[in-house]
């Protein structure tokens, strides 16, 4: 036995390696969380001191049309944007998956959006979707459709900022999708191609059912994820257009109340309920899996 | 490649045999989708760097120009006199930088005592790292901002470094890659003598690059492109970082009218990301397919 095994010398040692992150931690991470959960019951300003009011934000949150709008447009675009890449992803990992010359490179490609900010793309699909000068209505206006003002208008906003998100994240969620496809043994398939099974049966009957372990882990991820959306809807609509007024998710909403209007209590208590809503919507999945998802050492 | 593996699917009668022209458009089809995959992903990207490449003049066509003619590179000086382009880089490097090499040493440091060393509680405390990361950042926005602003650090680097340098997933990650690495190297090293110090050091960080190269590339490009909590604590151009201000820009009166400097500021933010990404694609793809979850 080292000395440094036993007694006082492993504790030195303990404290050595571990102090630096545990402290941080401490004070940046848990601190704010249990700070945040205290204010979520206060009422305060920044300038006088917080006030105790006990369930008064959640009262006041349940009763203002801010809060369901935004939690509206925030299930709205989880609606639009969650089957739409859950999908368009599926296939794109199938196609990277084939033993194609050139998949690499679509891969390459496809990835690209994924590491670049979010500002960036906010801005990129911003100044594309301009209704005058951009690439998207001179194209619509040349097969003679009549083009929506996108980010002028709520509704449209809304469409934009949904294309935007799963062009971004396309990439991304079609990678996580191929770890999946790679990961089912090539035999199962020459068993089926021997049966006489054509491709439609084979990626219903054996891709599909092996798939959904990893389909569950991409739901719960995209949910996680899209819940709580900022940096587009934050950034894309147009200044002072109805759409930049009207169209505010969860997170958007807490960030205005906190930062804008300086409403710390009611905006932590508003983060709280974003926060609830994320746990109860992964447990319900946690509980829906045995339904859907097969696991082959079962 | 083993015979018996593919022999009976050629020789089985079953299987009606494709024509060469059924499987030669399926093959088309499949390359034109790929294409049409490619265009879409690589044409905003372009669109970006023409209209920046545009003179104020240009940008306002319509239909517009793919390709801008002339190439001028007004809009990079442009934008170089509304905000200070290079003190503005610079922020960002560094704190990107600074972060980076923040979170190694000290998520390196907590896994190898989590990994590595036997004390009690471990388990407990670990936990306890696991549970900070379910929470959504959006929560920690508020207090973590109110606790800089009684730190008086608004405005400060440190604002914009320090509370990103204790993240538990950098800790969980190489955790993992440590748990998974055979005893024998420290074993040996023990039985020479070496303390707890040498063993991380000369062992543990070398043996374990890919976990460490996977957490340099996400905690990197993690804090060159964050921006919600930048955007509330760090505003003044002396600390202002590339995102915080591509947004102030682009809010401005101007920016309706201005998409070339925008699309400028954008061309820096993201060229030096899209490089990096090109040549360490690997690192990258691991690394942002196991961080899961958003920031």
């Amino acid at each position: 036995m080292m000395a440094w095994q036993t007694g006082w010398h492993k504790w030195k040692w303990v404290a050595f390696f571990l102090a630096p992150s545990l402290i941080g931690l401490s004070i940046f991470i848990v601190l704010p969380i249990l700070t945040s959960f205290t204010l979520a019951f206060q009422d305060w300003n920044l300038l006088s001191p917080p006030e105790w009011i006990g369930l008064a934000n959640f009262q006041e949150m349940f009763a203002d049309d801010a809060f369901w709008g935004a939690l509206r447009y925030t299930l709205q675009f989880i609606a639009f944007y969650i089957p739409t890449v859950f999908a368009l992803a599926l296939g794109l990992a199938v196609l990277l998956n084939q033993k194609l010359r050139g998949v690499l490179v679509v891969r390459t490609a496809t990835f690209l959006p994924v590491v670049a900010s979010w500002v960036v793309v906010s801005l990129i699909w911003k100044w594309i979707f301009n209704p005058q000068y951009g690439l998207i209505n001179p194209a619509l206006a040349a097969l003679g459709v009549q083009a929506p003002a996108w980010l002028f208008d709520p509704s449209s906003a809304l469409i934009a900022i949904v294309i935007t998100s799963v062009w971004k994240d396309l990439g991304y969620i079609a990678v996580m999708y191929l770890g999946g496809l790679q990961a089912i043994n090539d035999t199962l398939y020459e068993a089926a191609h021997i049966d006489g099974a054509n491709g439609r049966q084979q990626f219903f009957r054996i891709t599909l059912p092996l798939l959904t372990p990893t389909m569950f882990f991409v739901l719960i991820i995209l949910l996680i994820n899209s819940f709580q959306v900022f940096d587009q809807v934050w950034l894309m609509p147009m200044r002072d257009s109805a759409a930049d007024r009207q169209v505010e998710v969860l997170v958007t909403e807490v960030v205005k109340n906190a930062f804008s209007y300086n409403r710390m209590g009611y905006a932590s208590a508003m983060s709280w309920v974003l926060f609830a809503l994320i746990f109860l919507i992964t447990f319900v999945q946690l509980r829906l899996q045995k339904r859907w998802v097969y696991y082959e050492s079962e | 490649m083993n015979p018996s593996k593919t022999l009976p699917i050629t020789a089985d009668a079953n299987v009606k045999p494709k024509s060469v022209a059924r499987i030669s458009l399926r093959r088309g089809l499949l390359y034109a989708v790929m294409v049409g995959l490619v265009l879409l992903m690589v044409t905003p990207f372009a669109w970006m760097l023409s209209t920046s490449l545009k003179a104020q003049q240009y940008i306002l066509e319509t239909p517009p120009r793919l390709f801008p003619s002339p190439i001028t590179l007004e809009s990079y000086t442009g934008l170089a006199e509304r905000i200070d382009l290079a003190r503005v880089v610079f922020n960002s490097a560094f704190v990107a930088a600074a972060t980076t090499v923040g979170q190694i040493v000290i998520s390196a440091m907590a896994a190898y005592a989590f990994a590595r060393l036997q004390w009690r509680g471990r388990n407990i405390v670990f936990m306890l790292y696991l549970a900070t990361m379910m929470v959504p950042s959006v929560v920690m926005v508020i207090p973590q901002f109110i606790l800089i602003r009684q730190l008086g650090w608004v405005n400060t680097y440190a604002a914009l470094i320090v509370p990103s340098l204790f993240n538990a997933f950098g800790t969980f990650l190489l955790r993992q890659s440590f748990l998974g690495l055979p005893k024998d190297f420290e074993e040996a090293a023990f039985v020479d003598g070496a303390n707890p110090f040498t063993i991380f050091w000369r062992i543990m960080l070398p043996l374990n690059l890919p976990a460490i190269a996977t957490l340099v590339v996400l905690s990197f490009m993690g804090s060159w492109n964050s921006y919600l909590f930048p955007l509330f604590v760090a505003r003044k151009e002396e600390v202002i970082t590339l995102p915080v201000a591509l947004g102030v820009l682009q809010a401005g009166p101007r920016a309706l009218t201005e998409w070339n400097l925008v699309m400028a500021g954008a061309v820096i933010t993201v060229l030096p990301i899209l490089i990096v990404y090109l040549f360490a694609q690997k690192w990258f793809i691991q690394g942002i397919v196991s961080s899961g979850i958003k920031g």
